[in-house]
């Protein structure tokens, strides 16, 4: 873990610029930020059609089960797909990072002891 | 052996099992980790089990049940906002405040804030949420006591909120958050099992298919094909555009409430890292999504086997929806015996679900109590933790007593609308202050103070000239009329207003620290100085 003493700021000014942090937080924003926004709209949408697009939603698709419950149960479908698919990220893509940013800062004399 | 005598002996016997819980947990709570945050000793799969505990209310349970059982599929649309909000806490909130904070929700604030109106702000956003949160479970306890047990009388209802309340007193103020949270572990448990055995006997009814289900709702509700779509109960025909913006406007105060409501923000401290609270929101989504799975089937389930009308007839909220689905089902599978029997378990775990939430409601609330206001604002952070759990233990005793004085005077009056209120609430001032102060650089005070006031101003300003406060038939005073605010939900309003508070609150004031962000920004990602767990 490299940081540069000789650069200004705190410790924790230069642990935020140091390559590994940077990367962190890209990986973290770039999975975090875009499925927020994909997951607010995919309901968003759900609620705007069952407000103003009654007749598609009560289209029968096979018996008695209509495109309200399928688009209903999508919405669970698609919470649990993004929770596993988060987790699987956060394991694979950010854990192994934050924990050798976190051996280093917690091994830094400079950092205060909490 | 009646259904009412049963339905005690099990509720006693969940009182019994639960305060030698708290008896234990007493014994095992020395310090303010112990109270607050029970030690940060929780694996992720019990807290998961406690988050689904804390967060599976009266009103998810009875309250989606029955608008499904009365208004078919737009109940379903409650459920779904309140299982899609936890993607929000799962991306963006759980494991950064637990790796920032301490205690309480207004420690991540704090943390590169000027603590005093920081911490006067989110103290009072969250006793107002968990008060609201509190005074709606506590009068719907009083309201299940008469048409479960059949306690007509004002007497009857009134001592069932004061034992709620003695009760969850009692949790709290000796047990901390490990009695609390062992409380919520075993009624998550109690529930689901409870509204599995209803499900799968209810579908076994219907040869396991769901549209034989599904049909049968539909006949026996009176309103054929629309009662299996949209429209009966949010955003009806009547109501024209007001009525699909209402319903706009609840969506997203249910979506995005979750992530600000202290009691299940606290949850996130009683884990020893980021990764345990990254499971524990894993299990809480598993879990919730699956109850919220069975109260399709109990809601549908009611309206077949029970009917609308008997059920309406009933309670007029379709609150007892659940328990008379069980009981009827209970017959049809296993005689009178088995009738009484299912009605009497179903009964004594609506009362253990009330329990448990009102517990975590009253945690939130005398946490930030004793460690926002009493520790860090009066005494200026100089209060020892002992003197500190002293003040939290105090604050339960004297909150708890508030919501059951409030609760007996509310009892007769409509307060349904309170939970969609903690939601807004702490979407529109809770949630635009804690994102911004784990995301945006620039945040300061000014516009954590901005948001919090702005957001639960604007919400709560908008309710009170909403027909749900006055000017309609279920309003809270249905003899006046000063309501000119169309719309039952604030949301959409008062959550872009909190929202842009926050930012015109930053902007306004020249206060900025970055270094302080840099702290937080590292420590939130890396868990770098993360508060660890305690071991005795």
């Amino acid at each position: 873990m490299a940081i540069d003493r000789q650069a200004g700021g705190t410790v924790y000014e230069r642990f935020q610029s140091s390559t590994e942090f940077q990367e962190l937080r890209r990986r973290f924003r770039r999975f975090a930020f875009p499925m927020t926004a994909a997951f607010l709209a995919w309901y968003l949408l759900y609620v705007v059609l069952s407000g103003w697009a009654r007749g598609f939603m009560g289209t029968k698709i096979v018996g008695e089960i209509n495109v309200a419950l399928v688009f209903g149960l999508l919405q669970f479908v698609s919470t649990f797909l993004i929770a596993w698919l988060y987790s699987r990220h956060a394991e694979r893509s950010l854990d192994p990072i934050a924990d050798g940013l976190r051996t280093a800062v917690e091994s830094d004399g400079e950092v205060e002891k909490p | 052996m009646s259904h009412e005598t049963l339905a005690v002996s099990l509720f006693l016997l969940f009182v019994a099992g639960t305060l030698l819980i708290t008896v234990w947990a007493s014994r095992h709570t020395k310090d303010a980790t112990d109270f607050y945050a029970g030690g940060r000793s929780f694996t992720g799969v019990q807290n998961g089990m406690a988050i689904g505990g804390d967060y599976m209310s009266a009103a998810s349970f009875l309250g989606i049940a029955g608008l499904i059982a009365l208004y078919g599929y737009d109940g379903f649309l409650y459920s779904i906002g309140f299982l899609v909000a936890w993607l929000v806490a799962l991306l963006l909130v759980a494991e950064l405040l637990r790796n920032s904070g301490r205690f309480t929700m207004a420690d991540v604030l704090a943390f590169r804030m000027s603590p005093r109106p920081v911490r006067t702000a989110a103290g009072v956003s969250t006793i107002a949420v968990s008060i609201f949160y509190l005074l709606a479970q506590m009068v719907g306890a009083g309201a299940l006591v008469a048409l479960l047990f059949g306690f007509t009388s004002e007497f009857a209802k009134a001592a069932t909120i004061a034992l709620v309340g003695a009760l969850m007193i009692v949790y709290v103020v000796f047990g901390g958050m490990k009695g609390t949270t062992w409380v919520q572990i075993v009624k998550a448990v109690l529930l689901m099992g409870g509204a599995t055995l209803v499900t799968v006997l209810v579908l076994g009814k219907f040869g396991f298919n769901l549209s034989t289900l599904l049909r049968d709702a539909a006949d026996q509700s009176g309103k054929g094909g629309a009662f299996l779509e949209p429209g009966l109960r949010y955003a009806t025909e009547a109501q024209g555009l007001a009525g699909k913006l209402d319903l706009i406007s609840l969506g997203l105060a249910l979506v995005l409430g979750t992530a600000g409501l202290p009691h299940i923000l606290i949850r996130f401290y009683t884990v020893p890292t980021a990764r345990d609270a990254r499971k524990s929101v894993l299990w809480g989504i598993g879990i919730i999504g699956s109850f919220y799975l069975l109260t399709l089937v109990l809601g549908f389930g009611a309206a077949a086997l029970v009917g609308t009308k008997e059920i309406a007839a009933a309670n007029p909220a379709g609150n007892t929806a659940a328990p008379q689905l069980a009981e009827r089902v209970g017959e049809l599978v296993f005689g009178e015996a088995g009738g009484t029997i299912l009605l009497a378990i179903i009964a004594a775990v609506a009362f253990a679900t009330i329990l448990a939430v009102v517990a975590g409601l009253t945690l939130a609330s005398s946490s930030s109590f004793a460690h926002d206001l009493y520790a860090h604002v009066f005494k200026k952070g100089k209060a020892t933790e002992r003197d500190e759990v002293r003040v939290a233990r105090i604050a339960a005793l004297v909150i708890g007593a508030v919501a059951i004085v409030l609760g007996i005077f509310a009892q007769r009056l409509n307060v349904a609308f309170l939970v969609a209120l903690a939601f807004a609430v702490a979407a529109s001032g809770n949630l635009p202050a804690i994102l911004y102060s784990l995301f945006w650089k620039r945040f300061n005070t000014a516009g954590a103070v901005s948001a919090i006031y702005g957001g639960l101003g604007a919400a709560l300003f908008l309710v009170i000239f909403s027909p749900v406060v006055s000017g309609s038939e279920k309003a809270l005073f249905t003899g006046a009329d000063f309501s000119w605010f169309p719309l039952e939900n604030p949301g959409i309003v008062s959550i872009p207003f909190g929202f842009l508070c926050g930012w015109l609150g930053t902007m306004l004031s020249k206060e900025s620290n970055p270094a302080k962000y840099a702290e937080i920004e590292v420590r939130s990602l890396t868990g770098a100085g993360a508060e660890k767990a305690t071991h005795h």
